[in-house]
Order: C-alpha cells, then structure tokens, then sequence
C-alpha cells in the first residue's frame, strides 16, 4: 500500500463527507458541460436565423424602393443620379443560366465517372481516383478564377468557341445562342470552370449511393444476361434514383453560389444576351465585385441579391437533402 | 442438330455496352484531365516565384521588383486559427449534443437539417452576414470580422464530422462506462471522444483545408493590408484577398507573387485534404 493511504486516517463522516463534495462537483460540471453542448446546438439555428434576419435589415433599403419591380428590371445603373436604377434580371439570369449550363456538362460526366468506379474499375484503382477527383473539390475556388482566367478562357476563345459558332451558324435558334465573337470572358467559360467544380460533389454522392444497390440485384441481373450498362441503366439507377437526384440537386445549390471562379470569368456585365459566349454576371459575382466599393441603395440593392441568392440555394439544397434523405429511410438507417 | 447462334440483336447489345462503357472511361479521363492541367498551370507559373524571400518579406508596393508575401501569410494563418478556434469548439459540443443528449430528438433532426443546409451556402453570403452583423456596427474592417466569417464556415463542417463520427462509437463502450458510475459528462469526454478521436480529427484538418482557400467571405470582412500588421481589431493582409488583387494588376512582380501565393494555397490545402483522408482510413482499417 502507498503511504499517502496509511498515513492519513479519516473517520467515516468525514470520508462521506469528501464524496459528497465529489459528486456534487461531477454533477455540477455535468450540467455545465450538458448546457454548454445545448447551447451550441441552438448556436447552429441562431446562426441560420441570423443571417437572414441581418441580409432582411440589409436589403430593406432597396426592397422599399424598387419592391418587386427589382425582379423585372434589366438596367443596372448604380451610379446615376438623383437615384441609381438597379434591377436583378441580368444577374438572376446568368446564375440560373450558368448553373443550367454546368449541370448539363457536369451530371452525366459525374455519373460517368461514379459507374466507372463502381462497376468498371480494378479495386486496387479505386481509390486513388476517388481521391483525385475529390481533390477537385479541394482546390480553392479562387485558384479555379485565375486558371479560367489566364489559361482555359484564352484556349477556349481560339479552339472552341469559333468553331462552335461556325458549325452551328446555319442551325435555327441554336446559331443565336451559338454566336460570336467569342471572348475571354464569357457565360459559357463561367459555366465551363462550375461544371469542372461540381463535378466531385455528383461523382461523391452518386458513388456512394451506387455502392448501396444490394449485390443480389446486381447478381441476377447479371446472372439473366445483362450487360454492365443494361445492369446500371436497369437496375443501378432506377434503385438509387431519389439519391442521384438529391446529389444533383446539391451540386445545383454549390453552382449557383460559386463566387471566386465565376467573378473572375464572366466577365460582370448586366445584360442578358442571347448567346453563351458573350460576357455576362451572375448574383455572387455582382457581390464579390461591387461591394467593397458601394454604399448607399446600391449596396442595399446587392444585400438583396444576395438574400435573393440565399433563398434559391436554401429551396434547392432543402429539395437536395429530403431527397438524400427518403432514400436513407427506404435503406432503414 | 444445330448449333445454337445468338439473336442479332446481342451485338447491338453489345455495341450499346461497349459504347456506354467507354463514354464511362472518357468521363473519368476528363475528370482527372482538370486536376492534372490546373496543378501543372500552378506550378509553371507559381514555382519560380517560389523562394525564401516569399515567407520573409512584405507585399513590395505596385510596380517594384522582389517583396515577399510574409504579412500575408502570418495573417492568413492568423484567421484561420481564430476562426478555426472560434468555430471548432462550438462545432463539437453542437455535435455532441446531437449525438450524444438528444439522438432521437425532433430539435436534432432539425438542427441536421440546417446545418447541412449551412454547409452547402454560399460563402458570399456569410460574407455578407458578417459584414452586416460586425462590420457595419464596429463601423470598420477588422480581422476579427474576418474570424468570425470564417468560424462560421467552420461550425457546419465540425458539426457534420463530429455527429457522424460519434454515432459510429458502439453504445456498449458508453454503457460500461456509465456501468462503473461516470457521469454522463465524463463518459462522452473520456470515452466516446476518445474512441471517435481520428474522425474528430478528420474533422478538424478538413474545416482548416475549407477556410485556408476562402476568399469571398473575407472580401468585404477583413479587406487586405499591405502592411505588416498582427492587430486583428484593424484590416489583416491574407494570402487569398492578396492573390485576388495582385493577380488583377497588370504589374507582372504582382502577378509572379499571386501565382506564388498561389500555389501555396493550393498545396496546403490539397496536403491537409490528403492527410485528413490517411487519419480517417487509419481509424477505418484497425
């Protein structure tokens, strides 16, 4: 026995005594350690609360003075007197277009890539490729803004686009939105570098919903003749098609809020044009390039795009997550 | 007897398989075509300004030769621990919280729900939140602003891991601990975040990797400094803002230092990304 024991003598009073003041401390802390993780949990809604409450006060200043005629106007001038005309259209228009856009080049690439995974690639491979291609998702997006900048949207504007304006220049209504010049900076490169940074987010989840067909489906398919491709058309897809969706839906919401990359090369302008490869704007871009020089209306009016832009993501992303989130109750978790 | 020939229709079969499995082959390709073009444009352009001078100089003034990037990465660092700071330790006990006192609970599910929703938001937005809850009340840019911008991009991420990693602690761990008479508190420390700790930490490093590439939440927070400056109650030079200016100048010195910065950036993220993902597969495999 150590010596601390043997030495010291304590009457029982005492020794209950000492476990009282114990336990009365374990239970003190617990209680505090309880409220402090409640707390931070009710932290997480304050926060969303938060940030609408503070880009409603933000944004007041406008709604009183445009109201819904902000959501029709075209014009954009911030700078005119006695006061700016500021309408959201040209950017709504560019968000929804250029995510349109990089949803069209990016699902079925994402999925590609998803099936090769699961179903085509050596396991040794597997990995490794996920890996990189979640790297994807790892780079910054203002890294993605200046290679758009200084090396895509030069490339594109030599060996693409012309060409895709002249094959398509005899071809009704596509020749308008295939027409020239081409340029830098355009709708179409915007689209091109978001359809690059979403790719991850539909590959990741549409992997792992993919994983979760159960074998024996596979199995007999694949036992009555199939194809691989008649196996994931029939049924890969049709077993994880609420997940897919969601997946898609959540890679929507990153794209309409992507900033950094799409600042750097859509080229700000507030019109709406009929073709892909003139320059345009969406809302993030207008933010991130006018804020920090604005004041007044006109930095009212761009709280309210981006309560505008708030919005739009929380409905898609809300749609994204109880989609993800039936197909996680059909597989009883 | 005759032997058995196959329908026509197994090679158009065939031919639609082939066809689909190779647009399969391609989509990948294309995919791992960006990461390698990007990485390799990075380092063509970033690697020659790459040098001592870069950590131990300031940002030089426009249209002069050398300077360095050293204000900006000490104040890049600066935020991201504040901010990481600030958000990590709320991010946990909300995660605790979640996982642990109130797992079936309906505020739980609601609280999941937004806080995947804040995961996915755009970061401008919390930019914009920022500036309009501490900007425009402490009437200036301060770092402090830029912080809390980014803790805020730290809380979702922290909350995700925490939750789902402390999910995956067997109950039979916790019963044992509270069989032997620990409070509730001391089961969930001593226990389940040590059995959950390489997740937690997976956690940790992937929320440092998410902010140290932000550039738009600090916009309009933090603004940019050309200065050496450490007083986070005034404007802080960082690295992502500082790349965002100086890569818009046509000063080719600027240019070099962006491309530079960076590089930086991108292999510190993609290194804390890598190591995040061994820490978790290491905890998977044991």
């Amino acid at each position: 026995m150590s010596s601390q024991h043997s030495v010291k003598v304590v009457s029982p009073e005492q020794s209950a005594k000492a476990r009282m003041a114990i336990l009365r401390r374990l239970k003190f802390s617990d209680v505090i350690f309880e409220n402090l993780a409640k707390a931070a949990a009710y932290t997480v809604l304050l926060l969303l609360g938060g940030i609408i409450i503070s880009l409603i006060i933000g944004a007041w200043p406008a709604i009183e003075a445009y109201g819904l005629n902000f959501l029709t106007t075209t014009r954009w001038a911030p700078s005119l007197k006695p006061q700016p005309i500021l309408g959201a259209l040209g950017p709504i228009y560019g968000t929804l277009v250029s995510s349109l856009i990089a949803m069209i080049i990016a699902v079925p690439v994402g999925l590609g890539i998803a099936i090769f995974l699961t179903e085509l690639c050596p396991h040794w491979l597997r990995r490794p490729i996920s890996i990189a291609v979640e790297l994807l998702a790892g780079i910054p997006s203002i890294i993605y803004g200046m290679w758009g900048f200084f090396v895509l949207g030069p490339y594109l504007a030599v060996h693409v686009e012309p060409q895709l304006i002249a094959f398509f220049a005899d071809v009704p209504v596509l020749n308008a939105v295939f027409s020239g010049p081409a340029s830098n900076l355009s709708l179409f490169n915007a689209s091109l570098v978001l359809a690059i940074m979403i790719l991850p987010f539909i590959t990741s989840i549409a992997r792992d919903v993919f994983t979760t067909v159960p074998p024996v489906l596979k199995e007999a398919a694949y036992g009555a003749g199939c194809t691989t491709w008649e196996v994931v058309w029939n049924i890969v897809i049709p077993y994880t098609r609420v997940g897919v969706i969601g997946g898609v839906m959540l890679a929507l919401g990153r794209a309409l809020g992507e900033t950094m990359a799409v600042t750097f090369v859509i080229g700000n302008a507030f019109k709406i044009q009929s073709s892909i490869f003139a320059p345009s704007t969406t809302i993030s871009a207008a933010i991130a390039s006018e804020f920090a020089e604005s004041g007044g209306l006109h930095q009212s009016a761009l709280i309210l795009l981006g309560l505008l832009l708030f919005v739009l993501t929380f409905i898609v992303l809300a749609a994204a997550r109880l989609m993800l989130k039936q197909l996680e109750t059909k597989q009883g978790k | 007897m005759s032997t058995f020939t196959p329908p026509r229709f197994y090679n158009s079969r065939k031919r639609t398989n082939f066809m689909a499995m190779a647009a399969c082959y391609g989509a990948t390709l294309f995919g791992l075509t960006w990461l390698v073009l990007i990485l390799m444009t990075l380092v063509v352009n970033g690697l020659p300004g790459i040098s001592l001078a870069l950590f131990t100089e300031m940002t030089p003034p426009p249209n002069a030769q050398g300077g360095g990037l050293a204000n900006a990465i000490v104040g890049s660092l600066m935020l991201t621990v504040m901010g990481v700071g600030i958000g990590a330790p709320i991010g946990l006990l909300a995660g605790t919280y979640m996982a642990e006192y109130g797992r079936h609970s309906q505020l739980t599910s609601v609280i999941r729900f937004i806080n995947d929703i804040l995961l996915s938001a755009p970061s401008i937005i919390i930019g914009l939140f920022v500036y309009g809850a501490v900007v425009v009340p402490m009437g200036k840019f301060s770092g402090y602003a830029g912080a809390l911008a980014l803790a805020v991009i730290v809380i979702p991420v922290v909350v995700r891991t925490t939750e789902d990693m402390l999910l995956l602690v067997p109950n039979p761990l916790r019963e044992a601990a509270s069989a032997l008479g620990l409070p509730r508190s001391l089961v969930i420390r001593r226990v389940a975040y040590r059995a959950a700790r390489a997740g937690l930490m997976t956690g940790l490093l992937l929320a440092i990797a998410r902010v140290s590439g932000e550039t738009a939440p600090l916009l309009f927070t933090v603004l940019n400094n050309q200065f050496w400056n450490v007083d986070m109650a005034t404007s802080v030079a960082n690295l992502p803002v500082t790349i965002n200016n100086f890569i818009n100048n046509p000063d080719p010195n600027w240019k070099q230092l962006a491309w530079a910065g960076a590089l930086l950036i991108t292999f510190t993220v993609l290194s804390l990304n890598i190591i995040a993902r061994v820490v978790g597969s290491a905890r998977n495999e044991k």
